[in-house]
């Protein structure tokens, strides 16, 4: 297979050495060899698979009767997807600008020689260790007019501190943003934090004989050196944000009405409780139409950027 | 960086209580969740009815966490969720081992041997971290049942470690690209082999990033409720979806501490290994993960 | 001699036989709360006194939607349970991808014919074979009150029509407490919504737009007037119902906060775990207008296809475990619904069971005996959630207008169908 480049380079000892030049060059391919077999197959083979059950008008379960891209046409009338659709975009966005700047915020605080440090990062950091199926009952307590903040604030004396987002529809999506800040913000914190302290220390020195003010060194020289950091962030960000299905059950299962649903809510919905396989295997392709999307891109630069490093 | 903050300026000083009011109020914020949990799991079910959120228990009581453990009734096992607990620690181990492992020598071979097609291989890898869930569990299901391990321990380890190979490959090659290549040539001309660099060359200095690797995929592993409920069998349920049965009963008196206590429960694992190797989770990240 | 001689062959066989026929069977079901979960296990009880293993597979959850996954995630993978707690038209599904065994022996055996309701029936057969065995009958078309807050708002006895209701419910109001307890829930806001609907239009009214999803009907003025009565109806609620559950609704009728609640009667399990007794510390009657209605919500367990003989034999003993006249009594007392034998005594239930079986003889030999759309037993679950998404958003949207709601009503069902 790969004659080209298998002549033995060391002609003198040819017959042993080849045989086993030969091993150490494949060996590599061999050892990536079944993980990549493994996402051919558990990533690619079931994405072709839900295509084709995209185009079947499989029900309860998935049957062969193929209706083309009616499914698609269905979906994109279905008014509870365009919900679902216009709500990833709104959480998505805030949940991912929120985090980064909270994370950001939080990282240069802490980078100021803090005493205790290990135990703030630690109370920052602790709620990614967190399931929402183990928060969201608490969450949904926190959130609920009735129960938390808000009775609690009435309590203090101030009767008309309203926070009843969780309970509005119109707001409900920026109730599941706080729960899910809470959850990933911290460990955007790490991530940056993690890059200020790999920024050399020179930096700030020479900007600080220079006379630039603290915030002034941040925000000019800094921060674009964390560019990466906010890249890989982002990254670990939007797939959160795309795979958020635990937050929404747990603190608002779709509602009021279908005002919280997301993309993978819905597809979750429409495939095994609605009996709509055809319909919730064409959402799951939009789905993943979306993670290429963001993909594409970071793969770009990754990739481009390690054939120098 | 000192000369900066430590002027000793009446201002900054202000400046400095103010720093440090800002991150424990922030502190108190992140805190809240978790304090309400422990709160409401020591307390007797009067109080939590009577009392408010953050009201502090009048008596404290462990009977709830005894009965989460113990006794609950999760169905009509009423064992608690002692052997669920035992059932998450059989699937997280292997699991978290073994997609740690491949990972390692993944991200080895993709970096240190970079053979035509690895940077594709890789992008092609990197998918599975992005894929939801929720669109592989029915193709899942029938493969599952193909090999013959539906509702099994080793089928979820299976699916675990076959959805957590991306992340660990990834994390482990952003790694490993930022070791020298001078050292591998210089193993390579002594003629070491494959697995004998790995071994000595890359595996000694791998602690932090097999730290990430491990804390993120038991992480994940363990917090997962998806995979559990829809693969696993009757003696093979993980802790999650045990909690899950005993928080959503639909009738009968509400037990919010023995709730809680469950959820405490399932999720001091992870806490415990949050606490005591965060530091080493923010360093490993430090060490390179960060950056490609 | 001779006969004595068959018998004991006949004996030892009998004993061979059930000795080889004992067998782990699997029951997949999502009754994990107190009450249930108890009544479940004096099932599970019996079934191991006859020799058989029972494993118990309970999916807490969303009325049985996480069960249902897990169901499928089981059947695709070729290892679906013997036993499953399915009910309504999903039964003919699964029955129609060849999923479900035939238990004719037994039911034939026991006559099931001639004591359950060929309506009910129908249900749990298979083209026209028994696959399932259903378990109990509520009635979702309740309102339960608590009479001492009614007391207190000068209200004597619970209203028989909705313009009685609204003028309680401003009575009420003005006394202090809350009308009508509810919870945010799509699956509630249906129930309501049914419940309303059925109550104006009547048995044959909801059929053709509930069951044959008849456009016509679903876009009439009865249509449009029952969507008007049931988001007038959000006026008499609090303000933090959205994501409420039932119980915690409940709850609220319980401890005096609500005056009534609209709620099938599982809610009864709540009084009665709170030490209240039927007709005295709590009401129940039929909801406004639906007096001779009896919309049903059926527990069943299907029996899945099985090789293993012994395991079939299981899934007969179990099935006539469910039905026998024993089981019927205590487990539907736990339950708060009636038993779906007609031949069982209610003597010792409460007045609301035995109002309950008053109204289910008097809606079937009418036309009010109809399948609660709300809880899966009318439609497939497609149309259901297509339902659930119209209801529950012009219940949350205050700008959709009635009329809006029927066309979308119409259209969402023509789409899901």
């Amino acid at each position: 297979m790969s004659q080209t480049d298998s002549p033995p380079r060391r002609g003198a000892n040819a017959g042993r050495h080849s045989l086993s030049g030969t091993l150490e060059r494949v060996l590599p391919r061999l050892v990536v060899a079944p993980s990549f077999a493994v996402a051919l197959f558990f990533v690619y083979g079931y994405m072709i698979w839900t295509f084709v059950l995209s185009l079947t008008g499989s029900r309860m379960l998935p049957q062969y009767d193929f209706v083309g891209f009616e499914q698609y046409a269905r979906l994109f009338a279905n008014e509870r997807w365009n919900v679902a659709a216009t709500n990833l975009v709104i959480f998505g966005g805030l949940f991912i600008v929120i985090c980064l700047i909270l994370g950001l915020v939080l990282a240069i605080l802490l980078d100021q020689r803090i005493r205790q440090e290990g135990v703030l990062r630690t109370i920052y950091l602790y709620p990614m260790a967190l399931s929402l199926i183990v928060t969201g009952v608490v969450w949904r307590w926190i959130l609920n007019p009735g129960l938390g903040i808000q009775s609690l604030v009435r309590g203090w004396g101030f009767e008309d501190f309203t926070f009843d987002w969780l309970v509005d529809p119109d707001m409900a999506i920026y109730a599941l943003v706080i729960a899910a800040v809470w959850q990933a913000s911290g460990f955007v914190m790490a991530l940056f934090l993690a890059g200020l302290r790999s920024i050399d220390d020179s930096l700030f020195k020479a900007a600080a004989l220079d006379g630039a003010s603290l915030p002034r060194v941040y925000w000019r020289i800094v921060i674009p050196c964390l560019r990466p950091v906010v890249f890989s962030a982002v990254m670990i960000l939007a797939h959160i944000a795309i795979k958020s299905f635990d937050l929404v059950m747990a603190l608002t299962g779709g509602g009021p009405g279908y005002a919280t649903d997301l993309p993978a809510t819905f597809m979750y919905a429409h495939t095994f409780t609605r009996g709509q396989i055809g319909l919730g295997s064409a959402s799951a392709i939009m789905m993943l139409c979306g993670v290429l999307a963001i993909l594409v891109p970071y793969l770009y630069s990754e990739l481009r950027g390690s054939k120098h490093g | 960086m000192d000369n900066i903050i430590r002027r000793r300026t009446p201002g900054a000083r202000l400046l400095r209580a103010g720093l440090y009011a800002l991150l424990l109020v922030m502190a108190l914020v992140y805190l809240l969740p978790l304090v309400v949990m422990v709160l409401t799991s020591l307390k007797p079910l009067e109080e939590i009815r009577a009392g408010g959120l953050l009201s502090l228990p009048d008596s404290l009581t462990l009977a709830a966490w005894l009965k989460a453990w113990g006794t609950a009734c999760t169905g009509m096992r009423c064992e608690g969720l002692s052997g669920y607990f035992m059932n998450s620690v059989s699937i997280v181990i292997p699991a978290v081992a073994i997609s740690t492992l491949v990972g390692a020598l993944n991200g080895y071979a993709l970096t240190k041997w970079r053979f035509r097609g690895a940077n594709l291989c890789f992008a092609m890898l990197l998918f599975g971290c992005f894929i939801p869930f929720q669109v592989v569990l029915m193709p899942m299901a029938q493969t599952l049942g193909w090999l013959g391990l539906a509702s099994s321990t080793s089928g979820l380890v299976l699916v675990h470690v076959v959805y957590g190979i991306a992340f660990t490959t990834l994390f482990f090659r952003n790694y490993y690209v930022s070791v020298p290549d001078e050292m591998i040539s210089a193993a390579k001309l002594d003629g070491a082999g494959f697995f004998r660099i790995f071994w000595r060359i890359l595996l000694p200095v791998s602690g932090p990033i097999i730290t990430v690797s491990v804390i993120w995929q038991f992480t994940q592993i363990w917090n997962d409720f998806l995979f559990g409920v829809a693969f696993a069998g009757f003696d093979s349920q993980p802790v999650t979806v045990a909690l899950n049965n005993l928080v959503n009963t639909s009738t009968g008196v509400k037990e919010y501490n023995v709730d809680m206590a469950g959820a405490m429960i399932a999720a001091l694992p992870t806490l415990v290994v949050y606490v005591l190797a965060g530091k080493y989770f923010v360093r490993g990240l430090t060490a390179g993960s960060v950056k490609g | 001699m001779k006969t004595i001689h068959t018998l004991a062959v006949g004996a030892a066989l009998a004993a061979a036989v059930s000795q080889a026929q004992a067998a782990e069977i699997e029951v997949l079901h999502w009754w994990t709360s107190g009450g249930e979960a108890k009544a479940a296990n004096m099932l599970k009880q019996k079934l191991e006194a006859k020799g058989h293993t029972w494993k118990d597979f309970a999916v807490a959850g969303g009325g049985g939607d996480s069960a249902m996954t897990v169901l499928k995630s089981r059947a695709i993978s070729g290892n679906p349970p013997a036993v499953a707690q399915i009910k309504g038209p999903l039964i003919q599904e699964w029955g129609e991808m060849g999923f479900l065994g035939n238990i004719d022996k037994i039911a034939e055996q026991e006559n099931w014919d001639s004591f359950l309701t060929p309506q009910l029936a129908a249900d749990d057969k298979v083209e026209g074979h028994y696959a399932a065995v259903p378990v109990n009958i509520h009635r979702i078309n309740w309102l339960w009150a608590n009479p001492e807050v009614l007391d207190k708002a000068g209200i004597e006895g619970l209203p028989t029509t909705w313009d009685e209701f609204f003028a309680d419910a401003e009575k009420i109001r003005e006394a202090g407490f809350i009308p009508l307890a509810h919870g945010g829930q799509p699956w509630q806001d249906a129930t309501v919504f049914e419940v309303v609907m059925m109550g104006i239009g009547g048995g044959e009214f909801y059929r053709r737009a509930f069951v044959d999803l008849d456009p016509e009907a679903l876009t009439s003025d009865t249509m449009v007037e029952s969507l008007k009565t049931f988001k007038k109806l959000r006026g008499t609620m609090d303000q933090n119902i959205a994501g409420r559950d039932w119980n915690q609704a409940t709850s609220m009728v319980i401890n005096g906060e609500a005056a009534m609640q609209i709620m099938g009667d599982w809610a009864k399990g709540e009084f009665t775990a709170a030490g209240l007794t039927a007709g005295e510390d709590y009401l129940c009657e039929a909801a406004p207008m639906t007096e001779h209605m009896f919309s049903y919500n059926v527990d069943s367990f299907v029996m899945f296809e099985v090789d293993d003989a012994g395991k079939k034999q299981a899934q007969l003993d179990l099935a006539s475990l469910i039905l026998s006249k024993d089981f019927q009594a205590t487990f539907n007392k736990t339950k708060g619904s009636i038993p779906v034998r007609l031949d069982v005594p209610l003597d010792d239930f409460d007045s609301c069971a035995k109002d309950s079986r008053k109204a289910f003889d008097a809606a079937s030999e009418g036309d009010g005996l109809v399948p609660s759309l709300a809880h899966g037993m009318a439609v497939s679950a497609s149309v259901q959630g297509a339902v659930f998404d119209v209801i529950t958003n012009f219940f949350n949207d205050p700008e959709m207008t009635a009329e809006t709601a029927a066309e979308r009503l119409a259209s969402a069902v023509r789409a899901a169908g």
